[in-house]
């Protein structure tokens, strides 16, 4: 699994941070997220589903092995 | 059901509640039947109705849909709301990107997930005092009055450094603009009040400055930050309305809701790992922004097979929306146990609200302390005397007496 985000469409409203803490925080400076982990073990891949569907920018995207190993899309 | 109806005829935004802590039943009939639909608005124009889930969290995170409210019709107004007005420099909540990333750029780090984690043991001291207070006072009291109120209050003026001595001023200046039948005037003298009492607090600070966040604004290393006191005031002003007006009424609502499901509120009891997962269905069951978030078409924009037309008011009804059975089986139980995450009583898209952490650690910090404080928690009145905020744009009671003798 991997985890893409588009840091300029974050807005920082931290239900990243908020769901899943073991893979995102926000900036001290300006409160966008960061990412903790990009590359986290399966075992996290229901959080990062869940940030990535309750981000409201759309900022988050979780790849799963297919996908960042640049197989057949969709 | 008619697929091939003609052009239905605009109706008013449904407003009277059969039950006090759900929409009024006209939300649910459109969702089903015409989950876009056609609405008339006080001044005489007509606009549309988002009531399904994906419709209204879609709106909302369409670019082609402006903030802008000197543009938009109220729903239950016959005059625009003026908190959001982009001409007020700073009040972000009307402004579209680029100048609302500005701004939200600039305030959002003092509200995210871990300051708010700091901000904790103080919150619990704020409401630890205020039980305490309630108990020397003794029962009945008015939960409104003695609880959900003043802790948001005080939070937000400790938080922005906001003498909080004033707020008996800012409370009632806040009232009047969000009260429904306010006459114009007094809902602009109100505004006017509010803007110069947060201008003048401004003057102060830039003079004799303190470690909160209006100070740390004016005195920002960030040098692209350098805010006019304009700009301060519009983000000053925003924050304390928002602040203290919105928790304030979750707080009264979700008691007065969980006493009226006792069985959810023994879960609660039972569960305290569950104080999350409540506070989130208590925000969508409640869905205390009422009448919904308004946006205006910048262009013609086909949704869901409807052509809104470039300039029409559409309103979002993030409280249809939260109570969609396509989302949320049994939309209408409320259901601690349930994940309710998705919900979007905070809003969606840039805009999504800023102080959701905030307005978190305070429900999930208050409800449970308040419920182990006093296990016998109860109404002092019947259910249906509670007087509830039909007449506000921000949904809650006004009262809520309680007791808690055996
Ligand atoms: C349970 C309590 C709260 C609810 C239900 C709530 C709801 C909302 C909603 C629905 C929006 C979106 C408005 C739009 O899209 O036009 C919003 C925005 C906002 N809220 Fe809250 N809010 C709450 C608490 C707070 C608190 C405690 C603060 C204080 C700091 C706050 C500050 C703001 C600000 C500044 C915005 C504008 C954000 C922007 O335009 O980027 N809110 N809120
Ligand atoms: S949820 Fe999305 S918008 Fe919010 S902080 Fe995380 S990435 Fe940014």
């Amino acid at each position: 699994m991997r985890i893409e985000i588009d840091r300029s469409r974050c807005r920082g409203a931290g239900q990243c941070a908020l769901h899943a803490p073991e893979l995102f925080d926000q900036s001290e400076e300006d409160g966008m997220v960061v990412v903790l982990d990009d590359q986290p073990p399966p075992e996290l891949l229901e959080r990062a589903r869940l940030a990535e569907r309750l981000c409201p920018n759309s900022v988050i995207r979780v790849l799963d092995d297919e996908q960042s190993r640049g197989g057949p899309a969709g | 059901m008619s697929v091939t109806s003609p052009t239905p005829s605009a109706v008013p935004l449904p407003t009277r509640r059969g039950c006090p802590f759900d929409p009024p039943d006209e939300y649910g009939v459109l969702r089903q039947r015409q989950p876009i639909s056609r609405l008339a608005f006080p001044d005489g124009k007509t606009g549309w109705l988002f009531t399904r889930y994906e419709d209204v969290r879609g709106l909302l995170a369409d670019v082609r849909f402006s903030s802008d409210r000197r543009r938009a019709s109220s729903p239950v107004r016959a005059f625009p709301i003026r908190i959001g007005d982009p001409r007020v420099p700073g009040s972000l909540i009307g402004m579209d990107p680029p100048e609302h990333t500005r701004y939200r750029r600039l305030v959002t780090r003092w509200f995210t997930v871990r300051r708010m984690r700091e901000l904790a043991p103080r919150i619990d001291r704020i409401v630890a005092d205020h039980l305490a207070a309630m108990d020397r006072t003794g029962p009945p009291v008015d939960l409104v009055g003695e609880f959900a109120r003043p802790i948001p209050s005080l939070v937000i003026c400790e938080l922005l450094g906001v003498p909080y001595g004033d707020r008996t001023d800012f409370q009632r200046w806040t009232a009047a603009l969000f009260r429904l039948d306010e006459p114009k005037e007094s809902v602009f003298a109100a505004r006017d009040a509010l803007w110069e009492y947060v201008r003048e607090l401004v003057v102060a600070k830039r003079r004799q400055p303190d470690e909160a966040l209006l100070s740390q604004l004016i005195h920002s290393e960030d040098p692209s930050a350098g805010l006019t006191d304009q700009e301060l005031t519009g983000v000053g002003q925003l924050l304390l309305i928002a602040g203290h007006e919105t928790t304030a009424n979750m707080l009264a609502l979700g008691t007065f809701a969980l006493l009226c499901h006792p069985e959810q509120s023994r879960i609660l009891r039972e569960r305290p790992d569950l104080v999350d997962n409540a506070v989130e269905e208590l925000l969508r069951y409640l869905t205390i922004v009422q009448f919904g978030i308004v946006r205006v078409a910048r262009e013609d924009v086909e949704v869901a097979g409807v052509r809104v037309r470039a300039g029409e008011t559409v309103v979002a009804s993030i409280a249809a929306a939260n109570r969609d059975p396509a989302q949320f089986p049994e939309p209408d139980e409320l259901d601690i146990t349930r994940s309710a995450a998705h919900h979007i009583a905070f809003g969606h898209g840039v805009h999504q609200c800023l102080g959701q952490q905030l307005a978190r650690m305070e429900m999930r910090t208050a409800y449970p302390a308040l419920f182990g404080r006093f296990p016998a928690l109860r109404l002092a009145v019947p259910a249906d005397q509670v007087p509830l905020r039909d007449d506000m744009f921000i949904y809650g009671v006004h009262r809520l007496p309680v007791t808690w003798q055996g």
